[in-house]
């Protein structure tokens, strides 16, 4: 059952960011292409010839399928269809930042490795995001925590779903935090642009220029992989309704169709929000992690002041 | 009590007290007059929705009077009269820097902190669903004090009086249901009085030293005639 959860990730991953991209075609008057097209991209370098340059050490070469494995894992501990996976129980929040924090390690090492000039820029970006944005996930993240007195996630989905709808501020501060870490972490529009090519403004892109081939299909999958996670992060934790709380098969029907309407909302929002909103400045991005960061705090001092003691 | 209890409007109360803290964290950042006016027009329109809420909850019908001068006055009159003055002074597209918003940030934080550690003693004697919002009102003063302190120009330093001014009303609202009308009344005089003579001084300050930047009249100013 886990591992089919964690198949459903996979699965998803491209999907979603051709959903994204075709509601943003759509919205800029265009046709787009069909959502099923990164998967035919990925399918298409697969089965490319994978070219590495001559300065590239083994690490360059294993990097991929680490970044791969590692954000897979990660995925498969997130609740998506059920909660009370074996998978979910093993592993809490922490872990998963762990696991997220290693996929970047040896994404940024191996963006390093070749010695071009835009592997090192990219890598020193997405270190400075992330460096940023770890603190502000993780103070979101134990504001929710603290709610539901466990870092492991299915417990915190569980006890949402036994709450019912409640109108907390902590968990509007909470929610706000990690939007922003989301949009920060996954290299969508106001931090990155994952649709350009041009060298002075990209971040993820410039890390994996130097990929082609299978390598580069498991460095893209891993990114779509990523968003999915985080989306389901936040549709998880803050409306949680529809999930399956057992293995029935009606039960797990519902609960995939309500995680597949979901995701499928929240992409609409983010292409919409994509589409109103211009990329920042490199230099206003620490500017906006501050504000999530502080949004994290504020959700935690919120929870101990106005809620604990009632 | 579980939250899951109480009712729509109980829940709000805390929302919208918690929003108020968070404009303050908007007020203590802004680096343009205009941006901060605004967020101070939002404040006291929450703080409004704050005081209606209270009154839906608790059944303080004077309440509603008071949570009516406090829209009228903190969200519509007084950001007004600052638009105004803002326009006249030429100062809307002046920016002031912040030396480092971070550090400032985290000031405003531990003074959050602060505030609530001070209040646990009171908060513990008293029931009900308003006593948690002392520590937030608190903190809403102490945050306007270091926005006082902490920004250059008078316009700043006015808006932080005035937000401190809004922990205040917020304190009165939510640990003892209002004050008399009477007094509110006379309060929201006194602000307002308040705010026209800020006018006036920094029509003053903007015809002496041209500039409203506090830190120079720190500097003596001496007249060429009387130089030897």
């Amino acid at each position: 059952m886990a591992a089919l959860q964690g198949v459903l990730y996979l699965v998803l991953g491209p999907w979603l960011v051709g959903w994204v991209r075709l509601v943003k075609a759509r919205l800029a008057n265009r046709r787009g292409a069909p959502a099923h097209q990164p998967w035919r991209d990925l399918v298409r370098l697969f089965g490319k010839e994978a070219r590495v340059a001559h300065t590239a050490s083994p690490l360059f070469r294993i990097a991929p399928y680490v970044v791969f494995v590692a954000t897979a894992l990660a995925a498969a501990t997130v609740p998506l269809v059920a909660v009370e996976l074996p998978t979910a129980v093993i592993a809490d929040i922490i872990v998963l930042a762990g696991l997220l924090a290693l996929a970047r390690f040896f994404l940024a090492l191996a963006a390093m490795d070749v010695g071009t000039a835009f592997g090192g820029m990219g890598a020193s970006r997405e270190m400075m995001v992330s460096a940023l944005a770890e603190p502000a996930l993780l103070m979101g993240v134990f504001t929710v925590a603290m709610q539901a007195h466990s870092t492991n996630l299915s417990s915190v989905v569980s006890h949402q779903l036994e709450l019912g709808l409640v109108l907390k501020p902590s968990m509007l501060f909470a929610l706000t935090c990690l939007a922003l870490v989301a949009v920060a972490e996954t290299g969508r529009i106001p931090v990155d642009n994952p649709a350009t090519h041009l060298e002075l403004t990209m971040i993820h892109e410039a890390m994996v220029l130097e990929y082609s081939g299978r390598h580069l299909a498991l460095m893209e999958w891993a990114g779509q992989v990523k968003l999915v996670l985080y989306g389901v992060l936040l549709v998880d934790i803050f409306l949680p309704w529809g999930i399956a709380r057992s293995f029935e098969p009606a039960a797990l029907a519902i609960g995939l169709g309500a995680a597949v309407i979901k995701l499928a909302l929240l992409g609409v929002l983010l292409a919409v929000a994509e589409s109103v909103l211009a990329k920042m400045r490199l230099f206003r991005v620490p500017a906006l992690l501050n504000v999530a960061l502080l949004m994290g705090l504020i959700g935690l001092l919120s929870h101990v002041i106005l809620e604990a003691g009632a | 009590m579980l939250p899951s209890t109480l009712t729509f409007m109980q829940q709000l109360v805390p929302v919208l007290a918690a929003l108020v803290l968070f404009l303050s964290f908007v007020l203590l950042a802004q680096a343009r007059p205009l941006s901060a006016v605004h967020a101070f027009a939002w404040q006291g329109a929450l703080l409004a929705a704050v005081t209606v809420a209270v009154a839906a909850v608790s059944g303080h019908g004077h309440l509603y009077v008071s949570a009516f001068i406090t829209f009228a006055l903190k969200a519509v009159l007084i950001p007004w009269m600052l638009h105004r003055l803002i326009r006249r002074l030429a100062l809307d597209r002046s920016v002031e820097g912040v030396a480092s918003p971070a550090l400032l940030n985290m000031a405003a934080v531990a003074l959050v902190i602060f505030s609530y550690w001070l209040v646990l003693p009171i908060v513990q004697h008293e029931s009900g669903i308003t006593r948690n919002i002392v520590a937030i009102s608190l903190a809403v003063v102490l945050i306007g004090l270091l926005m006082m302190v902490f920004r250059q120009q008078a316009v700043s330093q006015v808006i932080g009086f005035m937000s401190m001014e809004n922990g205040l009303f917020l304190a009165a609202v939510s640990a003892t249901g209002g004050m008399p009308l009477v007094v509110e009344l006379g309060i929201a005089f006194d602000v307002l009085v308040a705010m026209v003579l800020f006018g006036v001084f920094f029509l003053e300050i903007q015809a002496s030293i041209d500039s409203l930047d506090v830190d120079r009249l720190n500097r003596l100013h001496e007249r060429e005639d009387e130089s030897p």
